[in-house]
């Protein structure tokens, strides 16, 4: 039977239709494999100058590749817990190492704040305030960059063309500009971090004002009210669930890029990892190492269950 | 029946009236956003505080801003007139200026006469200029050629001779701006004004007018700072003036002053170039212009085009192994594909693991593993990325369509052919698009890891910053950031729109 059927001659339709079907396979088989080809030579090429350019080479370095836990280690466990908590360590010999209570910060006379808690929460505030000016900014400039809001390319272009900068300026740059400028501190993170949130969020914010359900603003309209007026009671309160779920994951980013930022100049932990680390102090390295975790863990988890509240299971999106 | 639901006016009222909570929000609710509004308020405040940004602002220094900025796109030529106390002058410039090694520009107009006079070394001890790079007139002054050589046997302290000094100088800032320093006598014209001063060759400076609102005295007798705006500014002390000249534009961004090319016109490169005599026998002009471009000193050419490709190479190697290996793991950590609850947790854990420890921390003990270079790079992005890409991809697999899978499992396929054909088809666009997306953003967060140490150009821009002086090589690399970021973004949006249909994301 099956014979038969495949004995069969087929007729000319027929068997041009299988010639095409043929060669259209085909040729989506060789676009799949030139692609994949293309895609390995990529990746050699690359990997070949990257290894190339480094300073050490990648074969003769892979068994330090575990060498960090080494700087992990400390002479004993409880070690991390006074490094944590600034009590003084049995192994004190003056150094800078062993020497924890240096950095209290006390607030009266007999309590203090730990010297990581307090840089720590320097970086989470740097990252809610930045993300809190950052949020004005985008919000202020998103309704301009919508499509169904701002009919006028002349307006639309530009401002998103300036979110698209803003977005892509590199932040060490503005944050080493400030660092110029207002010596050590804070704020050149602040600035660098809220520049680059103004562009991200903006963007996010006008695609969302885009789908939005313009209903609303058409009935204000028909009634006459101003353009404000259409946006604040006819988009806003249908966009600020999403707005409020994308400024949660914002501030989820920037904890980590203010950290970061940190580290190059910006003050807060990240600066103390950084040295703590390049001067091999594996107690103290190990409690900043512990603290960013359970802090970055506790905003992802918290805002996490915020935006599932606010806007249900499709909280979780992209955004960069 | 339509016209007749629709209520008059009255009754609208009416039903307005009998259900007033339908039509005003609850007060509840309007004491949460005032409270929201007001939580809000307090933290701004509370962080002013905290990070004492009035503080800060007030005591930066602002002026230092307008020029760092005015550096992203123009260049100085430092000019400095010592004026000795007979009234004669020498000019020399800034160590490796703009200009060159025999720098003689239209805008400085000198007029020379041959004085005979006795030269002591202490009294031109003040204007040392860099001999390696003074310029032409500076050989006349003795500091310069006691390091100058050819000059240094006939200029013994003390000695009586006649030689060829500086009489008048005149700066032409802009058509408007003029410095004009002749017999010890300073006259700058700025907008319409007139400040006319007169210097001793030692140390103190008297204005003979007024002084118009851009000059700064502090005390009399001390230097005057004179400001034009964009174009430039001077300082007036009493033995030396020393001019600012701005100019727009990035300097010598082709070949640098020690190049054969420098100095001359696009036509005249082409010409040496195409036709013109061998400059270096040893290799044709084209060769050797193009060795002079890319080692040029002050832009580095090739060392930024080189920090560039690592930090592009470590975005593109970092996000393909990231997706690869978190392409089997996240079937294992799909509740809907793994059934047993153990594995996904573990894997799911595992994921949230290499996330939560930051891709700078990564970087960190990466630098320390590999060394400065790509390679850091390369696995703390690869570290974090796995765990990101690894949670959103199996977010996808749990919230396929299981239809497909039922057909495939129902004539009997193997475990793999059904995720093959029943899962796979649903969710590769997703994870490409994905995928892409991190390609596109890690690029831009590569720059920053570079900062660090991982590589890249990050490292070559903080340093550049930290030097104070080099604004227009970073204005260089952001541009080609820039460029490279939108040409990506490009790439990337192109992709994922033909990879999802029509919706971007």
């Amino acid at each position: 039977m099956a014979t038969s059927v495949l004995s069969q001659r087929l007729s000319e339709n027929g068997a041009l239709i299988e010639r095409h079907w043929q060669e259209l396979n085909a040729r989506r088989r060789l676009y799949t494999c030139l692609g994949l080809a293309a895609l390995a030579l990529a990746l050699f090429g690359s990997l070949w100058f990257a290894n190339d350019s480094n300073a050490g080479k990648f074969l003769v370095r892979l068994p330090h590749f575990f060498d960090f836990v080494g700087d992990l280690m400390p002479r004993e466990p409880m070690e991390i817990g006074r490094a944590l908590f600034d009590l003084p360590s049995p192994y004190d010999d003056g150094s800078f190492k062993y020497n924890y209570p240096e950095g209290r910060l006390y607030v009266t006379e007999g309590l203090y704040i730990p010297e990581y808690f307090h840089k720590m929460l320097e970086t989470v505030n740097i990252a809610i305030f930045s993300t809190l000016i950052g949020a004005f900014f985008g919000f202020i400039l998103c309704f301009l960059a919508a499509r169904n809001l701002t009919p006028s390319a002349w307006v639309r272009g530009p401002v998103r063309r300036i979110m698209e900068i803003l977005r892509a300026f590199p932040e060490v740059v503005i944050a080493g500009f400030f660092l110029a400028i207002l010596s050590l501190g804070p704020i050149p993170a602040i600035a660098a971090v809220s520049i680059h949130t103004i562009g991200a969020l903006g963007k996010l914010f006008f695609e969302v004002v885009e789908n939005a359900d313009m209903k609303p603003e058409e009935g204000l309209r028909a009634v006459g009210a101003s353009w404000i007026e259409r946006v604040w009671f006819g988009i806003v309160p249908q966009v600020l669930p999403n707005f409020t779920s994308y400024f949660l994951l914002r501030l989820e980013i920037n904890v980590r890029a203010s950290t970061i930022i940190g580290a190059v100049g910006g003050g807060g932990i990240g600066e103390l990892l950084r040295l703590s680390i390049g001067q091999g102090h594996q107690a103290k390295t190990l409690a900043i190492v512990l603290l960013l975790f359970a802090t970055i863990f506790a905003v992802d988890q918290f805002s996490a269950w915020l935006r599932r509240r606010l806007v249900g299971d499709q909280a979780f999106q992209l955004a960069q | 029946m339509i016209a007749s639901t629709k209520p008059s006016a009255l009754e609208m009222d009416a039903i307005a009236a009998r259900h007033p909570h339908l039509l005003q929000s609850s007060t509840a609710r309007r004491r949460r956003t005032a409270l929201i509004g007001i939580g809000v308020v307090l933290y701004l405040a509370f962080s002013w505080w905290f990070f004492s940004i009035g503080h800060v602002l007030a005591n930066a220094n602002w002026g230092i801003a307008g020029t760092y900025l005015a550096d992203w796109v123009s260049y100085e030529v430092r000019p400095e007139i010592a004026v000795a106390p007979d009234g004669t002058m020498a000019v020399s410039y800034q160590r490796n200026s703009p200009l060159g090694r025999n720098p003689n520009p239209e805008w400085l107009a000198l007029e020379k006469r041959t004085v005979a006079r006795t030269v002591e070394a202490p009294a031109a001890a003040q204007e040392a200029p860099k001999p390696k790079t003074s310029s032409s007139f500076n050989f006349m002054t003795p500091k310069a050629a006691l390091g100058g050589g050819e000059a240094a046997a006939g200029q013994k302290i003390g000695a009586a001779r006649t030689e060829q000094a500086v009489t008048r100088a005149v700066v032409t800032y802009d058509r408007s701006t003029r410095l004009e320093v002749a017999d010890r006598l300073v006259t700058a014209i700025h907008g319409g004004e007139t400040l006319t001063m007169t210097v001793d060759g030692a140390d103190t400076v008297t204005p003979q007018t007024p002084l118009p609102s851009w000059a700064v005295q502090k005390r009399p007798g001390e230097k005057v700072m004179l400001s034009f705006g964009f174009t430039g500014w001077a300082e007036v002390t009493g033995d030396e003036v020393s001019i600012r000249n701005r100019f727009f534009g990035w300097a010598n961004f082709l070949f640098d002053t020690n190049s054969p090319f420098f100095g001359k016109s696009y036509g005249e490169v082409a010409r040496l170039i195409l036709s013109g005599d061998r400059i270096d026998p040893a290799r044709p002009n084209l060769s050797l212009a193009w060795d002079n471009i890319l080692y040029n000193a002050e832009w580095q050419h090739l060392d930024v085009w080189t920090k560039l490709l690592q930090t592009i190479v470590m975005a593109f190697v970092g996000t393909v192994f990231a997706s690869c290996i978190a392409f089997p793991l996240c079937f294992l950590a799909a509740r809907n594909i793994t059934p047993s609850r153990m594995t996904n947790q573990l894997v799911k854990r595992f994921f949230d693991f290499l996330r939560s420890v930051d891709m700078f921390i990564w970087a960190l003990f990466f630098t320390r593993a590999f060394g400065p270079g790509p390679l850091a790079g390369i696995s703390a992005i690869f570290f974090t990325d796995t765990g990101t890409l690894g949670k959103l991809y199996s977010e996808a697999l749990e919230n396929i369509d299981d239809k497909q899978r039922e057909g495939v499992k129902s004539v009997g396929a193997p475990s793999i052919a059904v995720q093959r054909f029943g899962v796979l088809p649903q969710v590769l666009p997703v994870f490409a698009s994905q995928a892409l997306y991190f390609w596109e953003s890690n690029t831009r967060s590569a720059t920053i890891i570079g900062a660090v140490g991982a590589g890249g150009i990050g490292l070559k821009l903080w340093e550049a910053m930290r030097t104070n002086s080099d604004w227009e090589n970073v204005a260089y690399m952001v541009l080609l950031i820039l460029m490279v970021v939108f040409v990506f973004d490009s790439i990337s949006n192109a992709c994922r729109s033909r990879l999802m249909g029509r919706s971007g994301d």
